[in-house]
């Protein structure tokens, strides 16, 4: 097992980190760098543990009923694990895109966007807020003249746009992408990954993906995942996008890429 | 072989969805039946007298049960206002920290309290609100009818807030915002349809309602505001109306009857109604 990632600039890393619902062990002993703004892809088959993974890292994964994490995840050097850490302070550094677009069905497109933004905004401040978050995550131009609408009424992909403008509102320094584009016709997608490479100047991105064509597209770094026979989620390789995808150390990750399973 | 007693198990097929049929008319036809005797007999005593005067005397034509009416709001409003906080606050526990032996506790004690006679539960408010008191009240009625409106409130809105995704949650969970906050502004929200739904079908559960009423409101034949006087209740005055050997007053008590019938339907309808939109939000 490698764990070659930079450790310069690393913002973000699991120390044998290891994940369990209930009595089943479902991520184990990973050790994991992500390097300071750029985007990590996480690759594997279904069930090598890489969404259980990803969710350890906000502190999402406990929220689930008998879940339980064992191990170190250090974010700028602390561990979010720690007994006087409060996983709400986390999520709000580290924020979070899921698989299917989950934007809040009450709340008005602008009520999304600014669901978790400070409460003290003036009025003004909130628009501003708002503009912000909606310019980067480029869906500003969609929205910007039914603000007050509701989020439904937005194609997959403009709700997929808005759940990241939710989740970047908030200022977080890492953004967690769950599949995010897994939902998404071709062109939704499209744009999801030029939004994921443009963010990634200002964030440190980890996204999860089974699409290796997406992870070759978007990614700097990428991550191989396998579960092993008892069906235990193991990091088996880490490597800059291009070498992984072109000279990948350990067999298993080129038997994966090379589509000879999975 | 394979074709073996293909016609006989036809003709048993024929006839169990014959039987079927025949049991859903059955049902739904005295449904119908009830409906129309009771508009046939009481839509000939409703007029504008009936819907806002005061009861008339014994014996003087006439009069209404506009007192009655006003009752019935009063006491189903105060209940309601009561099972409300209780039963949704207690659904949102149940739904969000719902395994372990308290949680189950409630709700085993939650349909208990939903099968016990409405009459027991009347004597139970009579014990410890009227009798300690000395008499009788609108407001101990309140109270039974929040007793028979809150198990339904408490399961149903459980449903109603379990039926929101679970990802809406988790998206505000990893917004960090307290799960008290996710539940409040996010979750609650979207399950407030359904949530509405439940409380129609609870003020429909209570509205006809009439034992627990006997030893609590009581009835007057005044305009009564105050709750914590006797108060008249339309299901009260259907009921003495109908058990009198006066004519007059048993037209009323039809009419009256029709009245709360209506009510349950309007209510039945707008719960149905509140509950496709539940539904078309859940969906998208």
């Amino acid at each position: 097992m490698t764990a070659a990632a930079p450790a310069i600039g690393a913002l973000l890393m699991t120390e044998d980190l290891s994940a369990y619902y209930g009595e089943r062990e479902a991520v184990g002993n990973v050790s994991l760098t992500f390097a300071r703004k750029a985007v990590t892809a996480v690759i594997g088959p279904s069930g090598c543990g890489k969404t259980t993974l990803l969710r350890c890292l906000n502190r999402i994964h406990e929220v689930a009923f008998d879940a339980r994490v064992a191990g170190r995840v250090l974010l700028d050097g602390d561990d979010i694990y720690a007994s006087d850490v409060d996983p709400m302070a986390i999520r709000r550094r580290v924020g979070m895109v899921f698989q299917r677009p989950n934007p809040f069905p009450t709340l008005s497109i602008l009520d999304n966007t600014l669901s978790c933004a400070g409460r003290t905004l003036t009025r003004r401040q909130r628009l501003e807020c708002a503009e912000r978050a909606l310019h980067s995550a480029a869906l500003w131009d969609e929205v910007k003249d039914k603000l007050r609408s509701s989020p439904l009424r937005l194609s997959g992909g403009q709700q997929q746009r808005l759940c990241i403008a939710r989740a970047i509102a908030a200022e977080p320094e890492v953004l967690l992408m769950d599949e995010p584009t897994a939902s998404l016709d071709p062109i939704a997608t499209a744009v999801i990954e030029e939004l994921m490479s443009r963010l990634s100047d200002d964030f440190t991105i980890v996204a999860v993906t089974h699409n290796m064509q997406q992870a070759a597209r978007v990614s700097d770094y990428t991550a191989f995942m396998l579960a092993d026979q008892d069906g235990v989620g193991r990091l088996i390789e880490v490597d800059e996008t291009a070498k992984l995808f072109t000279k990948p150390a350990d067999r298993r990750t080129e038997d994966y890429i090379t589509g000879r399973f999975g | 072989m394979r074709y073996h007693r293909l016609r006989q198990r036809r003709a048993l097929g024929s006839l169990g969805t014959a039987l079927a049929l025949l049991c859903a008319v059955l049902a739904a036809g005295a449904l119908l039946a009830i409906l129309g005797y009771v508009v046939v007999q009481g839509i000939g005593a409703i007029n504008w007298a009936f819907l806002t005067q005061l009861p008339h005397p014994i014996g003087v034509p006439g009069g209404g049960v506009g007192n009655g009416i006003l009752g019935t709001f009063i006491i189903i409003g105060i209940a309601t206002a009561m099972a409300v906080p209780i039963g949704l606050l207690t659904g949102i526990y149940l739904a969000l920290f719902g395994r372990g032996p308290i949680p189950e506790a409630l709700r085993f004690m939650s349909d208990v309290l939903s099968g016990v006679p409405s009459i027991a539960i009347g004597l139970f408010a009579y014990a410890v609100l009227v009798a300690p008191l000395k008499h009788f009240s609108a407001f101990s009625a309140s109270f039974a009818f929040m007793m028979l409106m809150l198990p339904l409130m408490v399961r149903t809105s459980e449903q109603a807030i379990r039926s929101v995704p679970q990802t809406v949650r988790e998206g505000a969970l990893a917004l960090g915002m307290s799960n008290f906050r996710a539940t409040i502004y996010i979750v609650v929200p979207t399950a407030r349809p359904a949530i509405i739904t439940a409380l129609l079908l609870a003020i429909a559960r209570v509205t006809g309602e009439t034992a627990p009423l006997l030893f609590t409101a009581f009835g007057t034949q005044y305009w009564e505001t105050n709750p914590n006087h006797p108060m008249a209740v339309l299901a009260l005055q259907v009921f003495n109306y109908a058990i009198s050997p006066y004519p007059d007053w048993q037209a009323q008590a039809w009419a009256g009857a029709l009245l709360l019938v209506a009510a349950v339907f309007v209510l039945s309808l707008g719960a149905r109604l509140m509950l496709r939109r539940a539904m078309r939000g859940l969906e998208s």
